[in-house]
């Protein structure tokens, strides 16, 4: 009993601990300014710097965001201390950039990425647990090319630069960020509320050093419930649930549950399920959820590098061509005909990357 | 011998599957590269009765070896 109790807290401890601290640190952060049920969204942060960089004219969606340099350089202090740092990559870099595009597209249409979903969960938005529907339904669509031997084929080791460059770059635009008014940066709307820069980077820098050691994946999660009956992934995703919840109940006295009336989210159904089922299946092909990729980048992976670019580039095409849902609904560009064709991109990455006799 | 090295998760845990599934073999040696796959396959191969060994090389590659 003793040794299964052990072996228990060996294969879950890590896992739920870095799902309480996330919620923890959503709520925390999100008390502190960040905006509300966004206290960590990759999606939303990624779609920030974007727009810091100019690559998108959205004025309200402009931050060169501090908790994505803390998860990733948390992470790739701690692989290195823990000797997993490798630079890796080769695996499809293209192919990841065209997904890394489609989920961040799904993303804007839900509003969030598959960590706000969860952390709206524990808010209280029920547009979210239709956003968790349409999750799980990608992720099952994904899981079927996986079975039928799909595969962007194998990365291999490369340059310690190469492993190097993405983490760089990010600090040195960071401290751009900081140290000149070379970059945008909103005066209103969510990309103006902001937690303190320091407090956000150091939080973000143990949740990146946890999420390293963890493995903590939202898409993993769901995908290995499926495919393997382990369930050992998606009990942080429970964790997160949990602690933003109680979190919510301590710091703001409740928590209201509706459809209507939720912090930057929208009541539209169809495109929440459908921007979630894109976000799903996309992440499933990539072998990771976005905040999975930002701690694979860490860790040296150069693929994970290209796919945090086909993100941002994602998220101004998005900005830029009106795709992009806001509290008022969905975007006022061709968001419907944009699914279809990138459903079908996604059809045709599953369908052309399966190995013949897998 | 499963080489598994440099595949995305879940690659090398699913290619242990298909291979446990397919013929249940009373020993399998399995190559990865990354510390997640070794912790995935480990865990696969506790639920489904393996015992597992894990070997090192100096090229940062890891040896499982899976035994019933």
């Amino acid at each position: 009993m003793e040794k299964k109790k052990n072996s228990f807290l060996k294969d879950y401890g890590m896992v739920i601990l870095t799902g309480l601290v996330i919620g923890a640190a959503a709520v925390l952060l999100t008390k502190l300014g960040n905006p509300k049920n966004m206290g960590f969204c990759i999606a939303c942060f990624l779609r920030d710097i974007s727009g810091a960089m100019g690559f998108h004219g959205a004025a309200v969606v402009q931050y060169y965001r501090p908790e994505i340099v803390g998860l990733v350089v948390g992470s790739m202090v701690m692989a290195l201390v823990t000797k997993e740092w490798k630079a890796q990559g080769g695996s499809s870099p293209f192919t990841r950039f065209v997904l890394g595009a489609l989920v961040m597209i799904g993303a804007l249409v839900f509003l969030g990425c598959p960590l706000r979903m969860v952390i709206r969960i524990g808010g209280g938005d029920l547009n979210a647990v239709v956003g968790l529907l349409g999750f799980i339904v990608g992720i099952v669509i994904g899981t079927i090319p996986l079975r039928k031997g799909f595969t962007l084929n194998r990365a291999y080791k490369q340059s310690k630069l190469e492993g190097l460059a993405f983490p760089i770059a990010l600090v040195v635009f960071f401290i751009v960020s900081v140290a000149t008014v070379l970059l945008k940066s909103s005066t209103e709307g969510p990309g103006s509320m902001r937690a303190p820069i320091l407090v956000s980077l150091i939080v973000a820098l143990i949740v990146g050093a946890l999420c390293q050691r963890s493995r903590l994946c939202m898409a993993g999660g769901i995908r290995d419930a499926v495919m393997f009956k382990d369930f050992k992934l998606i009990t942080g995703f429970v964790a997160i649930i949990v602690a933003v919840l109680v979190g919510n109940l301590i710091v703001n006295g409740g928590v209201k549950f509706s459809f209507a009336d939720q912090p930057i989210a929208h009541s539209d159904g169809l495109f929440n399920f459908l921007g979630m089922a894109m976000v799903g299946w996309g992440s499933v092909l990539l072998g990771g959820c976005p905040l999975r990729q930002l701690i694979l980048a860490g860790e040296g992976n150069s693929d994970s590098a290209v796919t945090l670019l086909g993100f941002i580039c994602g998220a101004a095409i998005s900005h830029n061509f009106g795709l992009a849902s806001s509290a008022a609904g969905i975007g006022a560009g061709p968001v419907a005909i944009v699914m279809v064709v990138g459903f079908i991109i996604l059809a045709i990455v599953s369908v052309c990357n399966m190995k013949k006799g897998a | 011998m499963i080489d598994a090295r440099g595949l995305s998760c879940p690659m090398p845990v699913l290619m242990v599957q298909k291979e446990v599934k397919s013929k249940s073999p009373d020993k399998l040696e399995v190559c990865v590269d990354t510390q997640t796959a070794v912790q995935n396959i480990t865990r696969f191969a506790k639920a489904n009765g393996y015992s597992i060994t894990v070997k090192e090389n100096e090229d940062e590659e890891y040896l499982l070896t899976l035994s019933k």
